[in-house]
């Protein structure tokens, strides 16, 4: 249970993770949507390129990558049959009683698997290389203008940092609470899932108790500080951009440019 | 028949680079009926240790027998887990149920005993740790005060009549009214069901007071084993050790470097007033 681990990061000061976490962050977000741009598997080349280039400059192993993607695995395989079987376009290549493979099916099944692939292949570079609570700083700083129309920008972050701050704390308690209640015979492996469901109250209920009254005291601890919400609030760690970032940036305008280049010319 | 640590290794997260040894070929016996204290620093696997007794971790290397059950096995583990009753730090937190009854009827239900059974036997659980069942039986656990909530907690062990009663911190966060309480609720238990204790406890007083004989653990390894007055008596060792001393062994080696003859192993308070005692009478000036 205490092996969970929080996020991916991966711990490195390559120049990928000494960019700002907002330039991460609004690269991630471009390059969804180029990804969604790209009408030709050839095309895929270049944010593949790019991705690779990233991962070379992070130092990240390709393991962590590749581990990345273990979630979607089925959801990968799914798509990819679904579009096999299903699209039916072009020269038919085989048949077998009811199912035809076409030319279109695979190259769609092809398409639609890379584009998977590329998508959380660099949404997972964003994850690898920024920790969780620079990603809450960059969402704040990003969403603050909006502040004006009466988005809670500070308080959304805060309740992110401290969710994430008690994530831990609340694995190692539920470890706790569900040793003292196996001392006290409680069995949680065996039995059909209602059975199974219903064992774990003895833990839930302790759990959220515990829950509500941290909740409590870190209201308390932060009230006695002072704390008042964002207003005249200043940062320990203020965000600046680099000109790191402004080459980051150079370099994905670049891919962009020639991914539509490329589609303008050729495709 | 006695709880058997033969060689105990336990290492967290074993394969990783986290990886690191909690404990260190423990071998100890914890015979009926014994008081056996536990002291040593935090992180000196002392919490790892009593885990073991319950069979709540397994060992990397090494044995647990409970009373012959193996607590490798997976099947002899529940035989032996019903005989090994654990209370850990802070117990209050793992209240659940409606009612204060309830709760300390949930363990043995658990071990499959009749509701009604069940209920008589939380009635007389509640009783032994002093807490009246016609009073609390159908109070919301939440209601109970601090000191309450714990004896209900330890009530919720007592109730499947452990053989052995395996104490982690059992009077952290309490006052020093509620901490000797709790000890002598823990000694009125020992007295009425007969069983054995194992406590640890950061209290050096109240090992002193209580323990009958004393492991001393000390980063994963067991230093040594004696009885009380062995160990305590031996105030150098500990505090070579870093460990604490009780407050009457600090005075008397106080006293001692400032001349006063009073013998070494001073360690208890009734002692020490008769040590000081016979010193006065002989007319030496303190």
């Amino acid at each position: 249970m205490r092996d969970i681990t929080l996020g991916q990061y991966f711990p490195g000061n390559s120049p990928i993770h000494r960019l700002d976490p907002r330039t991460k962050l609004l690269g991630m977000l471009a390059y969804i949507i180029v990804i969604f741009f790209v009408k030709k598997i050839t095309v895929f080349l270049l944010p593949a390129l790019f991705v690779a280039m990233v991962t070379y400059l992070a130092r990240v192993p390709l393991s962590y990558l590749v581990r990345s993607l273990k979630p979607i695995r089925f959801l990968l395989v799914f798509m990819f049959f679904i579009n096999l079987f299903m699209v039916k376009t072009g020269d038919l290549i085989w048949e077998w009683r009811f199912i035809q493979i076409t030319e279109g099916g695979v190259y769609q099944a092809v398409y639609i698997t890379l584009r998977l692939v590329l998508l959380l292949a660099g949404t997972s570079l964003m994850t690898l290389t920024t920790t969780p609570i620079a990603l809450t700083d960059a969402l704040e700083k990003l969403l603050t203008p909006f502040g004006k129309l009466g988005f809670p920008a500070h308080e959304l972050a805060m309740m992110m940092t401290i969710a994430l701050r008690f994530i831990p704390t609340l694995i190692e308690e539920a470890d706790k609470i569900m040793k003292a209640q196996m001392a006290r015979g409680a069995d949680f492996e065996s039995g059909n899932i209602f059975r199974r469901a219903k064992s774990m109250i003895p833990v839930l209920v302790p759990l959220f108790i515990s829950a509500f009254r941290r909740a409590d005291e870190l209201a308390m601890a932060m009230e006695s500080r002072c704390y008042h919400g964002g207003k005249g609030r200043t940062r320990m760690h203020v965000l600046r951009f680099a000109p790191r970032d402004a080459a980051a940036a150079a370099a994905f305008a670049a891919m962009t440019g020639m991914i539509v280049l490329v589609q303008a010319l050729w495709v | 028949m006695p709880i058997v640590v033969e060689k105990l290794n336990h290492a967290y997260m074993e394969g990783s680079t986290l990886a690191h040894d909690a404990l260190k070929d423990v071998t100890l016996t914890i015979g009926d009926g014994e008081f056996l204290g536990l002291i040593g620093h935090t992180g000196s696997g002392k919490s790892t240790f009593v885990q073991h007794l319950n069979g709540l971790l397994q060992p990397t290397s090494g044995s647990v027998t409970v009373d012959g059950f193996d607590m490798a096995d997976k099947k002899q583990r529940v035989q032996g887990r019903r005989l090994v009753g654990m209370v850990f730090q802070y117990p209050e937190y793992q209240l659940f149920e409606e009612t204060v009854a309830k709760d300390v009827a949930f363990g043995v239900k658990n071990m499959g005993v009749p509701e009604a059974e069940a209920m008589a036997r939380a009635d007389e659980a509640m009783a032994l740790v002093g807490l009246a069942p016609e009073r609390f039986r159908d109070k919301s656990p939440f209601e109970l005060s601090g000191g309450e909530k714990r004896r209900a907690a330890l009530a919720g062990i007592i109730v499947m009549r452990p053989k052995y009663l395996v104490l982690d911190e059992p009077m952290a966060g309490l006052d020093p009214l509620g901490r000797r309480d709790i000890l002598d609720t823990i000694d009125h238990l020992r007295a009425t069901l007969g069983c054995a204790v194992v406590m640890v406890s950061h209290s050096m007083d109240d090992m002193a007071d209580r323990a009958e004989r004393v492991a001393v653990l000390s980063a994963g390894t067991l230093l040594r084993v004696g009885s009380t007055a062995e160990i305590f008596g031996d105030a150098k060792f500990l505090l070579e050790n870093g460990l604490d001393v009780p407050q009457v062994s600090r005075l008397a080696l106080a006293l001692r470097a400032r001349g006063v003859a009073l013998p070494e192993t001073i360690y208890a308070m009734d002692e020490m007033e008769l040590a000081l005692c016979n010193l006065l009478g002989k007319g030496a000036e303190i």
